[in-house]
């Protein structure tokens, strides 16, 4: 089989040796490691497609994968695996300005996406945490959110088509620039959040909005968590939708100053970072009434970022936070368990109460505008009795978010680190139309098997 | 699976678990951009050195190759959220690869001891070296090598260290620099200065310059003789035994407590400097005295923002604006997160006009000797720095690292185009005389 990859894709595009492979073993998650046979970079979708024939011919499983910066296991390979890694297929191939869209090959940099629709005067909102690495496919194939969630959505919200290439190396391609299409069922949606499980997507039409024309940054600090919690309850009563509601909790503010020096107070025992954009007299009148809110809710302090770039290193400085907090302890683990937002104070009680109950370290951060918390583990992987500990607490925190009618993953996909839930979530009947869904796609289990669910 | 000492083994296992592999590195990293592999990037690196440690893999040839490939340019640290340790791992897993003899052949084996352990352990062969290639390169002889076409004779390394053959002075620092200078008035500061081994043969310039500035702001400047190699390029080379044995002399010959700095002006040099507390931490006789040595250790800009140093008068009349560029030495920007002061000193200068320079913090592939041993990825780096540069449009680039400064001049030397490369400290000590001969006039 190598021989033909090589013959296929050329030798600098096969790699197999042991060396080369161990840095394709994990992704971004903690703990989870498989050595895959072999990788491979295609450029195009047809090398994809001729990649999966082959590989369904010698019964190897396939594991797509970007830049590796998932949080949930999803591109770890299995065993004996080949991983078809899409970084090289990173051009943008057409920015439409008339009609608001860009198409691009799924290797490319969310960021660069980004830069790509702001110089033509446009927006492309979805921003995840890594989006200075994270790929566009990886985007598609988790539906990553970001810190807009709150006003702007995730990630399905911007897709109008995909190019995808099936578990049998057909490639479909799907969705168009038209807003209103309503032909056939929209198979695009059934890819986006797939985790790879049931085709690989190898080239993404994205929808655009026109740049805002104003944006402000405001940081509040408190003395308490309740009051902040106040504070964002506050705003959404007003109906102001701030683009990004962000919160830290102490440990993380003090490591994220720790990295980024941006001037966080490190005595606060809770900060929010709020951004709210749109036309210049609009965000100038949400920002003052934002301001109020914060006192009247007992902000230690409040200030306006001085300039767009303080407020960007604000921003950038808080997309940090979970890689920041892997200064405090050797194993960092996330979790991003969402509960409905009229549900977040009570749910950031519960998970202080776990950690104390449990002996452990959790720092919080998250987009307390759309209630997704990232309750952040700060462990050893080599203390097993705390490993245990740390295991028991994650079940209590998913089943008090299930409680309060949330979800195990607000953002960062099943994949490996999750498996263990999603049936308590979903329930019976929708956990096997997962599967009948699955088994019609992947007949052969061939693509990423065994995460999301085992069949 | 190996057994035998190991560096990555002993080595505190917490510093290869402070990676939680985010990944948010990859776009800082030179050799990750070049090709696109994990294996090429921090992350992939020290995957590979934690497999050593965990015995899940032996310190390869394809190891030591990767490790070799790394420039240690340590950008992956100043993008590292997590605060990864990069500079220790990558020594440890760059001596781990020597120890193992993966990269071993008799020709890189006399070079490694040639230049290692003999031209930078012993002052004076160094400069004995120098004046041999003074001597060729003025006598002609080496116009007459390259002519006679004797040079594609011997290995391709040879031919490619020729062309990049130093430009070396006539006169090294000692001689231009009085092992004591007092400055005009009362002093305010007692200052050693770090002549370093290839600024003192290249350019011995930047040190005149260096004790010129310090003098104009209040220092008694202390530059004994004979001074040592510093040991940078052992640490980097995975010498760790030679580089504390050159620390031990240094600290041997000077004792910290007499200065109120040690100044370097050299960024790789000083990076290093900083470390001999950590270098000797192990040590009992000399633990003491490299941490206090590592507290005193300033770069040159950081020393003289730190006094508040005088900045030169404008001249009356409008002088025609100098455009200049800053070249960010990796190891002044990433190894001692210096940024701020360089610019401080260049915007200090009458008449100056700071255009950035994209990608200023990336490698100009000079690093040490990765010029030699990895040519075309320097060569790489080189052109595509010098593009950068090229589009300021500026006439000056500074850079406070000698490798830089003869890095960059030499990719304008194969390009067409001329601009001038020069260390901050020369263009502050120029404004200073500048200053000086008005008012005389």
């Amino acid at each position: 089989m190598i021989d033909v990859l090589i013959t296929l894709l050329g030798r600098e595009n096969v790699l197999t040796e042991r060396e080369d492979l161990i840095p394709y073993s994990f992704d971004a998650t903690a703990v989870f490691r498989r050595m895959p046979a072999v990788a491979v970079f295609p450029r195009t979708a047809a090398e994809v497609s001729a990649v999966l024939k082959l590989a369904a011919s010698h019964k190897v499983p396939v594991v797509a994968r970007g830049s590796g910066t998932g949080l949930s296991g999803g591109s770890v390979p299995t065993e004996g695996s080949l991983v078809l890694c899409l970084v090289r297929m990173d051009r943008i191939v057409e920015l439409d300005a008339r009609n608001f869209t860009l198409r691009a090959q799924a290797g490319v940099p969310t960021q660069a996406i980004f830069e790509a629709a702001d110089a033509a005067g446009l927006f492309y909102p979805p921003d995840p945490g890594s989006m200075k690495v994270s790929t566009i496919g990886g985007n598609v194939a988790e539906n990553s959110g970001g810190l807009r969630g709150l006003k702007y959505g995730v990630t399905r919200d911007y897709v109008m088509g995909l190019e995808v290439v099936l578990a049998n190396g057909d490639i479909c391609r799907l969705g168009n620039k038209c807003v209103k299409d309503v032909a056939g069922y929209s198979l695009k949606d059934l890819f986006i959040g797939s985790e790879g499980t049931l085709g690989v997507v190898t080239e993404v039409l994205l929808r655009l909005l026109p740049r805002p024309a104003a944006r402000q940054t405001i940081l509040a600090t408190y003395a308490r968590m309740d009051a902040a919690a106040a504070t964002v309850s506050a705003i959404i009563e007003a109906k102001i939708v701030p683009c990004t509601l962000e919160f830290l909790d102490s440990k993380t503010i003090r490591c994220v100053e720790d990295f980024a020096r941006v001037g966080l107070p490190l005595d606060a025992e809770a900060l929010l970072l709020i951004e709210a954009d749109g036309h210049p007299a609009a965000v100038a009148e949400d920002a003052a009434r934002i301001l109020d809110l914060c006192r009247e809710n007992g902000a230690t302090s409040v200030r306006l970022a001085a300039d767009a770039a303080e407020a960007s290193r604000l921003a950038t400085a808080r997309r940090s936070a979970f890689s920041a907090l892997a200064r405090v302890k050797p194993t960092t683990i996330l979790e991003d368990a969402t509960v409905p937002r009229s549900e977040l104070a009570r749910m950031i009680r519960f998970i202080q109460a776990t950690a104390a109950r449990h002996r452990l370290d959790i720092a919080t951060f998250g987009h307390f505008g759309d209630g997704n918390l990232h309750p952040t583990f700060l462990t050893n992987e080599r203390d097993t009795d705390e490993m245990h500990r740390v295991e028991l607490a994650m079940r209590e925190i998913f089943t008090e978010a299930l409680a309060l009618g949330g979800t195990i993953t607000g953002e960062h996909g099943v994949g490996l680190a999750k498996k263990a839930f999603l049936r308590e979530q979903v329930g019976d009947a929708s956990y096997a139309l997962l599967k009948q869904v699955k088994r019609t796609l992947d007949p052969g289990n061939m693509l990423n098997p065994g995460k999301i669910f085992d069949l | 699976m190996s057994s035998g000492p190991s560096l990555l083994k002993e080595l505190d296992y917490s510093v290869l678990q402070q990676c939680m592999h985010c990944g948010l590195c990859l776009p800082s990293c030179p050799t990750y951009l070049e090709t696109g592999r994990e294996r090429n990037s921090p992350r992939g690196r020290i995957s590979l050195m934690r497999a050593i440690a965990d015995d899940e893999m032996a310190a390869t040839r394809g190891f030591a190759d990767e490790m070799a490939y790394c420039l240690g340019c340590l950008a992956c640290t100043t993008a590292c959220p997590a605060g990864v340790d990069y500079g220790t791992l990558f020594e440890s897993a760059r001596a781990e690869a020597e120890l193992g003899g993966a990269a071993a052949s008799p020709w890189r084996s006399f070079i490694r001891f040639y230049t290692l352990r003999f031209l930078l352990f012993r002052p004076w062969a160094l400069r004995a070296q120098a004046r041999i290639l003074r001597f060729y390169e003025a006598s002609g002889l080496r116009g007459l090598a390259r002519k006679s076409g004797i040079l594609s004779l011997l290995p391709a390394r040879i031919g490619e260290l020729d062309r990049q053959a130093l430009p070396i002075r006539r006169e090294f620092s000692d001689a231009i620099i009085a092992a004591v200078e007092r400055p005009g008035g009362a002093a305010r500061h007692r200052v050693l200065v770090l002549t370093g081994c290839i600024q003192d043969i290249a350019f011995s310039d930047v040190n005149r310059a260096t004790v010129d500035v310090l003098l104009a702001n209040g220092c008694e400047v202390a530059t004994p003789r004979g001074q040592s190699c510093c040991g940078s390029l052992h640490v980097h080379n995975g010498d760790l035994e030679t580089a504390r044995a050159l620390a031990r002399r240094q600290l041997d010959a000077v004792d910290p407590a007499g200065y109120d700095a040690i100044i370097s002006n050299s960024a790789g040099c000083g990076s290093h400097l900083k470390r001999y507390g950590h270098l000797l931490a192990d040590d009992p006789a000399y633990a003491a005295r490299a941490a206090q040595w590592s507290s005193r250790m300033r770069d040159i800009s950081e020393w003289l923002v730190e006094i508040a140093f005088r900045r030169p008068a404008a001249p009356p009349s409008g002088a025609v604006p100098v455009s200049l560029t800053y070249h960010e030495a990796c190891h002044l920007c990433h190894g001692q997160k210096i940024t701020a002061q360089p610019r401080e000193i260049l915007r200090a200068i009458p008449g100056v006009d700071l255009r950035e320079c994209p990608e200023a913090t990336m490698c100009c592939g000079s690093a040490g000797v990765y010029s030699l041993t990895q040519p075309a990825t320097a060569t790489w780096l080189r052109d595509r720095k010098v593009g950068h540069i090229r589009s300021t449009g500026a006439s000056i680039v500074a850079t406070a690292n000698p490798g830089c400064q003869q890095q960059i001049e030499q990719g304008f030397k194969s390009g067409q185009g001329a601009v001038r490369v020069t260390h901050p400290v020369v263009l502050l000590a120029e404004a200073y005389t500048a200053e000086a001969k008005r008012v005389l006039s």
